[in-house]
C-alpha cells in the first residue's frame, strides 16, 4: 500500500516536471506534492471524529454482538436452524413483500397524481396526510390500524364479514406494515416521477400516446430507480415494524415480536441469537437489493 | 378550407395569463409561421392546439370538428397531428425504435413499421444510423430523427415549435427544406413559431405576430414587416425609426404629415389625426448631393450625427429636424466617405412611411 502511494507521487512529479514550467515553480510544486500526504485540514478532522461516534456505536454494536455469539456457534446454530426463527423471518419478509407489492400497485397512481397535480391545498393536504405515518409514534399508528381494522371497527366490520378477518392474522400483519412505509414509498415514487419532465410525455403524447400510453412508455420506466429505491426503502420500514403491528396482530410472531417474546420469557441468550440471525440474513438481502440497482433506470434519457 | 379554427381561445397557469383573445384561422396546405418574441405564448397556443392541454376559454375545431364537445375523440384527433418541439428529444434506445414510437402506439404490423421506418429515415437522410443510439447522436441529428418520428406517422398538421432555435444553419435548412417539400407534394398543412424573422418569412404563406398572449395581426410577411399594425409590432419586426407626428393634411392619396418641424409625405390614409412614423432603416436612402432625378416624394437634406457598423450593415444615425436611422450597406457607407457631422441629403419613398395611431405608450 504504501510502496504504491509512493509511485503515484513519484509517477505525478514525473509528469508534472515534463510540462513546460519555470524551475521555482516547478520545485514548488514538488515540495507541495511531498507535504501532501502530510497536510491536515483540522475542521474535517474534527467532523470525521464526531461523526465516528455515531458509526462508531453501530460498529461496536455489531461487533459486541459478533463477538458474543461466535463465541457459541452451536447454541447460534440451533436457534437459527429452529423452525420457529426461520419461519418467522419468511413470514416477516414475505408480509413486508406483500406490503410493498400492494404499494406499488396503489401507491404509484398516487405519487404520479401528486408529481403532476399543480400545487394547491388539496395537493398540500394530501401530502400531508401520506406523510402522517412518518411523524406518529409506532404505538399510535399501530392503535389507529387496530381501531380500524379491528372485529368491530369501520373497516375490520365490513371485512371480516366476507372472512377476511385482521386481529390476530397475517392480513392484520400487512395492512399495518403498509400503514407505516406508505409514506416511503409514496414520497421516493413521487420524487422520481417529478423529475421525469412533463416534456417526454407530451412527445409521447404529440406522437399518439394516450394518458396511460405515455406513463406506461414512459415515464413509469424512466422512474423505475425511484421505484425500486423507494419498495426497498419502504420494506426495510415494514419489515422492522414492532410496535406498530402488535396492536393488531400479536400473532402470527413476526421476528420483532419474536425476539421481543423471548427475551422476556427465555432470557437474552435465545433473542440474542436470533436478533443475530436476523441481522445476517437483512444484510444479506439488502446487499443484493442494492446490488441489483445499478442495473435499473434509463437515467442518461432525461432531457 | 379551413383545417383550424379558433375563436377567443384564453389560456393561464395560475396567475399567470399564457393566452387571451386568440382569432387564428389556418387554411389546409398553408404554412403559417407564428412570430414573437420568448414569452409571448407560442409554444403555449401551440399545445393548446395540438390538443395536449385544454384551452380555459374559447372555441376550437379541428379538421372541422369542435373539439370542445368531442373530449373523448382527442386521442384520434391528436393522432392526425404531429408536433416537433424546438429542443431535440430522443429517447434513449435505437434510432429505429425512436421513429417507430408513433407507429407503435398506433399499433401498426411488424412490417408496416419496418417499411415506413425506413422510408421515413431516408426522407431526413438518416438511414445509415437506424441501428445507432439515438442519444449518440449530434443535435442536428437528433432533431432530424425527432422529425423523422414526426413524419412517419403522416401528420395531416404539422406543428413545430421553434424547431431549428438550437441547430447550426445546415440542419436548420435540411429541416426547413424537408418541411417546405412536404407541404408542396403532400399539402401538409404547417404550423410554425419562430422567434426567427427571416424564418418565418422564408418558409411561411402567411405570418401570425404574437405579442403578450395574443395573435396581435396576421397577414402576408411582407405586409406584417412593412406595414404593423401597432408600435409593439414595429418594434418586434425590427423597424428601427417610430417618430410622433400629426397629420398636416390628405391631398391626392398622400397624407403630410408633420414630425419636428419637417413635413412628410406618406401613402398610408392617415389612422388618425395623431400619429406615428414607421419607417425601416432600409428604406431610407442617403446621397452626398442633391439628386438630380430622385423619384422618391420625400427629399431633405440632413446631417450625420452618429455611425454604428452592424455588420454587413452599418447604421447611420441622422438628423432632419427628428432623428432617423437609415440602414445601409456597409460598402455604400464606404462609397459615401460617412463621417460624423457630414451633410447629406436622403431620399424617401411616400410608400416607405407608415403610419400607426400614437398609442399611450
Amino acid at each position: 500500500m504504501h510502496n504504491q502511494y509512493n509511485t503515484i507521487t513519484k509517477m505525478k512529479t514525473e509528469t508534472l516536471s515534463t510540462e513546460p514550467l519555470p524551475a521555482g515553480e516547478e520545485a514548488n510544486v514538488t515540495r507541495w506534492n511531498e507535504y501532501r500526504g502530510r497536510y491536515l485540514d483540522w475542521c474535517i478532522v474534527g467532523f470525521c471524529i464526531m461523526g465516528a461516534a455515531i458509526v462508531g456505536i453501530t460498529v461496536l454494536a455489531i461487533a459486541n454482538i459478533t463477538m458474543t455469539e461466535l463465541a457459541d456457534p452451536a447454541h447460534l446454530l440451533k436457534v437459527a436452524a429452529s423452525s420457529e426463527v426461520i419461519g418467522s423471518i419468511l413470514l416477516t419478509f414475505g408480509a413486508g413483500a406483500s406490503a410493498v407489492l400492494l404499494l406499488i400497485l396503489f401507491g404509484t397512481p398516487l405519487a404520479y397524481v401528486l408529481a403532476r397535480a399543480r400545487p394547491s391545498r388539496l395537493k398540500g393536504a394530501v401530502e400531508s396526510i401520506v406523510d402522517i405515518p412518518l411523524i406518529l409514534p409506532h404505538t399510535v399508528a399501530g392503535l389507529l390500524v387496530y381501531l380500524l381494522f379491528m372485529r368491530r371497527g369501520w373497516l375490520g366490520a365490513p371485512l371480516s364479514e366476507i372472512g377476511l378477518a385482521f386481529e390476530d392474522a397475517l392480513p392484520g400483519t400487512i395492512v399495518a406494515m403498509l400503514f407505516v412505509a406508505s409514506p416511503f414509498y409514496v414520497n421516493s415514487m413521487r420524487e422520481g416521477f417529478e423529475k421525469v419532465p412533463v416534456h417526454l410525455e407530451n412527445v409521447a403524447r404529440t406522437l399518439g400516446a394516450g394518458t396511460f400510453t405515455a406513463f406506461w412508455t414512459v415515464t413509469l420506466p424512466l422512474s423505475l430507480r425511484h421505484m425500486y429505491s423507494g419498495a426497498i426503502l419502504a420494506w426495510g420500514r415494514a419489515i422492522g415494524e414492532f410496535a406498530g403491528v402488535i396492536m393488531i396482530a400479536y400473532y402470527p410472531f413476526i421476528v420483532s415480536t419474536l425476539i421481543y417474546y423471548s427475551f422476556t420469557t427465555d432470557g437474552i441468550h435465545t433473542s440474542r441469537s436470533i436478533a443475530f440471525t436476523v441481522i445476517l440474513v437483512s444484510f444479506g438481502v439488502f446487499y443484493l437489493l442494492r446490488r441489483m440497482t445499478r442495473y435499473l433506470g434509463r437515467y442518461d434519457d432525461r432531457v | 378550407m379551413a383545417i383550424i379554427e379558433a375563436h377567443g381561445i384564453r389560456k393561464s397557469y395560475g396567475s399567470l395569463l399564457a393566452l387571451h383573445d386568440v382569432d387564428l384561422t389556418v387554411g389546409e396546405g398553408e404554412i403559417l409561421a407564428l412570430i414573437g418574441p420568448s414569452g409571448s405564448g407560442k409554444s403555449t397556443l401551440l399545445r393548446v392546439l395540438d390538443l395536449i392541454e385544454p384551452a380555459d376559454e374559447g372555441r376550437l375545431s379541428v379538421f372541422g370538428i369542435e373539439v370542445a364537445s368531442e373530449r373523448g375523440s382527442w386521442l384520434d384527433l391528436r393522432r392526425r397531428m404531429g408536433m416537433l418541439f424546438q429542443r431535440p428529444i430522443v429517447f434513449n434506445a435505437s434510432v429505429y425504435d425512436n421513429v417507430a414510437m408513433g407507429l407503435r402506439y398506433r399499433r401498426a404490423s411488424g412490417e408496416e413499421i419496418d417499411r415506413r421506418v425506413k422510408e421515413a429515415l431516408e426522407a431526413v437522410g438518416l438511414s445509415r444510423y437506424i441501428k445507432s443510439r439515438a442519444t449518440d447522436l449530434s443535435g442536428g441529428e437528433q432533431q432530424r430523427v425527432a422529425l423523422s418520428r414526426v413524419l412517419v406517422t403522416d401528420p395531416e398538421i404539422l406543428f413545430l415549435d421553434e424547431p431549428t432555435a438550437n441547430l447550426d444553419p445546415t440542419s436548420t435548412a435540411t429541416i426547413e427544406e424537408i418541411v417546405m417539400r412536404l407541404n408542396r407534394e403532400a399539402g401538409m398543412t404547417v404550423l410554425i413559431s419562430t422567434h426567427d424573422l427571416a424564418q418565418g418569412q422564408r418558409l411561411a404563406h402567411r405570418v401570425g405576430v404574437m405579442i403578450e398572449g395574443t395573435i396581435a395581426q396576421t397577414g402576408a410577411s411582407s405586409d406584417v414587416f412593412r406595414a404593423p399594425k401597432d408600435r409593439r409590432i414595429a418594434r418586434f419586426v425590427g423597424v428601427q425609426n417610430i417618430i410622433p407626428g400629426r397629420v398636416v393634411s390628405r391631398t391626392e392619396g398622400l397624407t403630410t404629415v408633420e414630425a419636428g418641424g419637417r413635413q412628410i409625405l406618406s401613402a398610408t390614409p392617415p389612422p388618425a389625426d395623431e400619429v406615428e412614423i414607421v419607417i425601416r432603416g432600409e428604406d431610407v436612402s442617403l446621397h452626398r448631393r442633391e439628386p438630380m432625378h430622385e423619384e422618391a416624394e420625400n427629399l431633405f437634406p440632413a446631417m450625420v450625427t452618429r455611425i454604428e457598423p452592424a455588420a454587413p450593415f452599418v447604421n447611420v444615425t441622422i438628423s432632419c429636424g427628428c432623428d432617423l436611422v437609415a440602414l445601409v450597406t456597409a460598402r455604400r457607407g464606404d462609397a459615401l466617405g460617412l463621417r460624423e457631422g457630414m451633410g447629406v441629403w436622403i431620399s424617401l419613398q411616400a410608400k416607405a412611411v407608415h403610419l400607426i395611431p400614437l398609442t399611450g405608450h
